[in-house]
């Protein structure tokens, strides 16, 4: 028992406390399976509680006891050898993991999450590249593990680096990896990687050379598989390396024979095939046509794809000033604002929920229309909104909002861009065509709240713009909704009426 | 594996099945952290690193099980702060 009384002080750095009251009447194996079996059902409750707004925050604290008792069961198991190694990984990784986590601003949040996942299957790889290299050396099973953990964990790193590389704009796609024969390529590297990981179990090769093609040509793969896909599709691809990463943990339990591992791990790669599932239901993309489809109309729009860039292709554009928006809004009944990235760019949910709250205290009914893959994310406005204290009840999604849109008055669409294109509906030539939008095009007046004409993160050119009901209102999000609340504070909007009659 | 092989099949056949029930449908208010956390739990790899640790002999793999330690553990750690941070912004509607 000395063993996991000096365990707990390491568990506990991780959450809290582990049931150490009824674990010494046990027999050590016995402790150790019931560590394990405890560890599994609060992973499955915790993930389970996830899917609930009322008990996510709990859950996620389950979670992560869970995983603070399966380390507690493991080190039971085999002890403490090896301890200062155990504590320079958990004081170099959980330190930058808490200063990361803290400083990272909401707006950044899929780009840090596509980097967790990166590092965890950079982990899975280097734990199978290690066990590979262990005296005892590998039965069959442990060499087909082995290679199934460094394949997968290679792509699952290299691709979630890629993923945050373009979220962040820090890369773009290259015009030359649009060309079809980059799935020669990306089929070629795969045809080495599994001959690599084949010749290890068949004894083809020498396990170092084997090994090292294997990762080099895993590695290639990810980014081969990542790079020509669009940045409007990243959240899909993100949610599947999330997948991916939990499969390489399958395949790192098969190599230390943790069945617990094997567990969660299952449970992680199904919980991010649903995810990737809902989000290209709600794009009406095939995951298919996501993975090998290329860049939207990413030949149209050179790097980035961003604002940066005049879009000559379109006439007819109405551009007004903020005081007009303003007097528009004044005389509505209903506002509905559209958010997209560009709010969480220019940071202003507070801004927004500012102008609703003067809105609503002159009797304007408001509401959010919410685009299942508005921003970067899904969900990813519920968070920003959420932060900004927007009621939940008037975030609402988009099969709900859409009827709604012909007694709107005034729309505001701020830095959302493909998800309000009324071509997706009506344009079979566009790239777009057949994804759900929010119909903004049915509205009274539509203000489109925008840095410039640029194309949106899929490059695709936009006719809403052109409509006559549409105005553009140029400028940064946060600056012209403060203009939008000081205009209307001049109008006497949300003045308490005294004596009003 | 402490157990054969077609023992650990079925772990994992049955893990994916538990992944898929479990989180069926979710409200798209909580994608997003549910992203997060569950790629937090894909951080369990942690496990894995320690029992490297613990079964080397020399010192290079040591050092190899502790850096795979220390990325699996940046994954864990930020994983369940960073999901932790998200969902705290929707306490203020828990009733």
């Amino acid at each position: 028992m000395a063993a996991l009384i000096t365990a707990l002080p390491t568990a506990s750095l991780l959450t809290v406390s582990v049931p150490t009251a009824t674990l010494p009447s046990l027999s050590l194996p016995t402790a150790h399976l019931a560590l394990d079996l405890g560890a599994v059902l609060l992973l499955a409750l915790g993930l389970k509680g996830l899917s609930k707004v009322r008990t996510a925050r709990s859950a996620n604290g389950l979670a992560a006891v869970a995983i603070a008792v399966a380390v507690a069961g493991l080190l039971l198991e085999q002890g403490l050898v090896g301890w200062p190694w155990m504590l320079l990984g958990l004081l170099a990784g959980g330190g930058l993991g808490t200063l990361v986590a803290y400083r990272v601003p909401m707006t950044s949040m899929p780009e840090v999450v596509a980097l967790f996942n990166g590092c965890g299957g950079m982990s899975s790889l280097l734990v199978a590249l290690g066990a590979a290299a262990l005296p005892a050396g590998l039965d069959l099973l442990g060499q087909i593990s082995v290679s199934a953990s460094v394949l997968v964990g290679g792509v699952t790193f290299s691709g979630s680096l890629v993923a945050m590389a373009k979220l962040q704009e820090w890369l773009a796609t290259p015009a030359w990896m649009l060309r079809p024969q980059r799935h020669a390529v990306n089929i070629g590297l795969a045809l080495v990687a599994l001959a690599a990981g084949a010749a290890l179990p068949l004894g083809l090769l020498a396990p170092a050379p084997a090994l090292a093609v294997l990762t080099v040509a895993s590695l290639l793969l990810g980014i081969g598989l990542t790079l020509p896909i669009g940045g409007a599709d990243m959240p899909v691809v993100i949610s599947l390396l999330n997948s991916y990463s939990g499969v390489a943990a399958a395949a790192a339990g098969f190599v230390v024979g943790s069945q617990l591992l094997v567990v969660a791990g299952a449970m992680v790669g199904a919980a991010g095939l649903i995810l990737t599932q809902v989000m290209c239901t709600a794009m009406n993309r095939s995951l298919t046509s996501v993975l090998f489809g290329g860049a939207l109309g990413a030949g149209a729009a050179p790097a980035g794809g961003g604002d940066a860039g005049e879009d000559p292709g379109y006439s007819r554009i109405t551009s007004c000033s903020a005081e007009e928006c303003a007097l528009a809004l004044e005389a509505a009944e209903r506002v509905v604002f559209v958010p997209g990235y560009g709010l969480a760019v220019a940071q202003a949910q507070h801004s927004l929920k500012e102008l609703a709250r003067l809105l609503e205290s002159a009797g304007i009914q408001v509401a959010y229309a919410i685009h299942p893959v508005a921003g970067r994310m899904p969900g990813h406005m519920n968070v920003l909104l959420a932060e900004a204290d927007v009621p939940y009840e008037q975030l609402i999604e988009m099969e709900t909002i859409n009827p709604d849109f012909p007694r709107t008055d005034v729309v505001i669409v701020l830095g959302a861009n493909d998800v309000v294109n009324p071509q997706a509906k009506n344009d079979p030539s566009s790239p777009l065509y057949g994804m759900p939008v929010l119909e903004v095009d049915q509205a009274r007046s539509v203000f489109v709240v925008k840095r410039s004409l640029g194309a949106g993160y899929s490059g695709v050119r936009n006719g809403l713009f052109e409509l006559p009901q549409t105005s553009m209102v140029f400028g940064d999000a946060k600056a012209v909704l403060q203009q939008l609340t000081a205009e209307l504070r001049s109008l006497g909007v949300g003045k308490v009426p005294v004596a009003a009659g | 594996m402490n157990g054969s092989l077609s023992e650990a099949l079925w772990v994992l056949l049955l893990g994916s099945l538990l992944g898929f029930e479990l989180i069926g449908k979710v409200p798209p208010t909580l994608h997003t952290p549910l992203m997060s956390g569950a790629n937090a739990i894909s951080g369990i790899t942690l496990l894995a690193a320690l029992a490297l640790i613990g079964q080397a002999a020399s010192p290079g793999l040591r050092l190899v099980g502790a850096v795979a330690l220390g990325f699996a553990l940046f994954n864990v750690v930020g994983g369940f702060l960073v999901t932790d941070r998200m969902l705290a912004m929707f306490r203020r509607r828990a009733s």
